[in-house]
């Protein structure tokens, strides 16, 4: 396996790490909130309501974000509390954040090197969509599209070096 | 016989899904009660005893790990078994962890079965 610096440094870390995003979410979603995420068989149009960011660094910098919609985050809120929708409040920004958290965790852990070398941040949850994110990314992000009960839900990783 | 767990993590959606876990690992809970960091968790220990603590790393004002290193200084804490619970996968921070008195280390994301894995063992019987 190689190490995060050496693919960064060959460029062909886009490649290897696009799945392994893929399944650190996917097992994300079985685990703490038993449910499959699916591919959209079109592309869906949605602007991201919640956004929930966390920052990498170490070996690896960038910043790892999770955006879906108000209904798909309070759901994800209400599956991982196991408590009915209309139960959910203000827990709605901590479990997308925690979220976000256990995906960046889990992505880092899988590419070799990473889980020593690179630290998390604590989770950033923006709501509203009305903003511009400037990254100083030094290559084109990956980005994962999936969908959540139906919902789109987009997973992207910037990464600065 | 139920248990009296102390839950520390700086999510409160976390603390949550813990509990459940523990509930569904077929712990008898009698209190449950939480923290939202390792400084919290050492008030809570004053004036409480409890059976087990489940411990994040990665938490404000302190993190699990300095929260370890103080607990030979609590009374109520002693022989208390601490399992840590994070997203965090270093091998250094699993040796600092278990070399300062953890007794386990879950790796979020995790299930009920994990949790019970790790956990019932070192409860010896008492759940």
């Amino acid at each position: 396996m190689k190490s995060a610096n050496e693919l960064l440094a060959a460029n062909g870390h886009r490649e290897t790490w696009t799945p392994l995003l893929e399944m650190a979410t996917r097992e994300v979603f079985e685990l703490m909130l038993s449910c499959q995420l699916t591919v959209a068989t079109t592309p869906e149009e949605s602007t991201p309501e919640v956004t929930a960011m966390v920052g990498l660094a170490g070996q690896l910098c960038g910043v790892l974000s999770v955006c879906c919609g108000n209904k798909a985050a309070a759901l994800m809120a209400s599956k991982m509390l196991g408590v009915e929708l209309d139960k959910v409040g203000a827990e709605v920004s901590d479990a997308l954040g925690e979220v976000c958290n256990m995906v960046a965790g889990n992505f880092k852990n899988k590419i070799a090197g990473l889980a020593e070398g690179c630290m998390l941040s604590p989770p950033t949850v923006i709501t509203g969509s009305d903003y511009s994110l400037h990254s100083m990314a030094e290559s084109p992000g990956l980005e994962i599209n999936l969908l959540f009960e139906n919902m789109p839900l987009a997973i992207s990783l910037q990464i600065h070096s | 016989m139920p248990i009296c767990a102390l839950i520390i993590d700086d999510s409160s959606v976390m603390r949550k899904i813990v509990e459940r876990s523990l509930r569904q690992a077929g712990i008898d809970l009698s209190k449950v009660f939480e923290a939202s960091n390792g400084a919290e968790a050492l008030v809570v220990l004053q004036d409480n005893v409890v059976d087990l603590m489940l411990c994040d790393i990665n938490m404000p004002v302190m993190d699990g790990l300095e929260f370890i290193k103080r607990l030979p200084e609590v009374a109520n804490a002693k022989g208390v078994p601490v399992v840590m619970i994070t997203t965090e996968g270093s091998e250094s921070h699993v040796v600092e962890a278990l070399s300062h008195g953890a007794r386990g280390y879950i790796r979020k994301p995790f299930t009920a079965e994990q949790v019970k894995e790790h956990v019932v063992p070192i409860l010896g019987g008492k759940s």
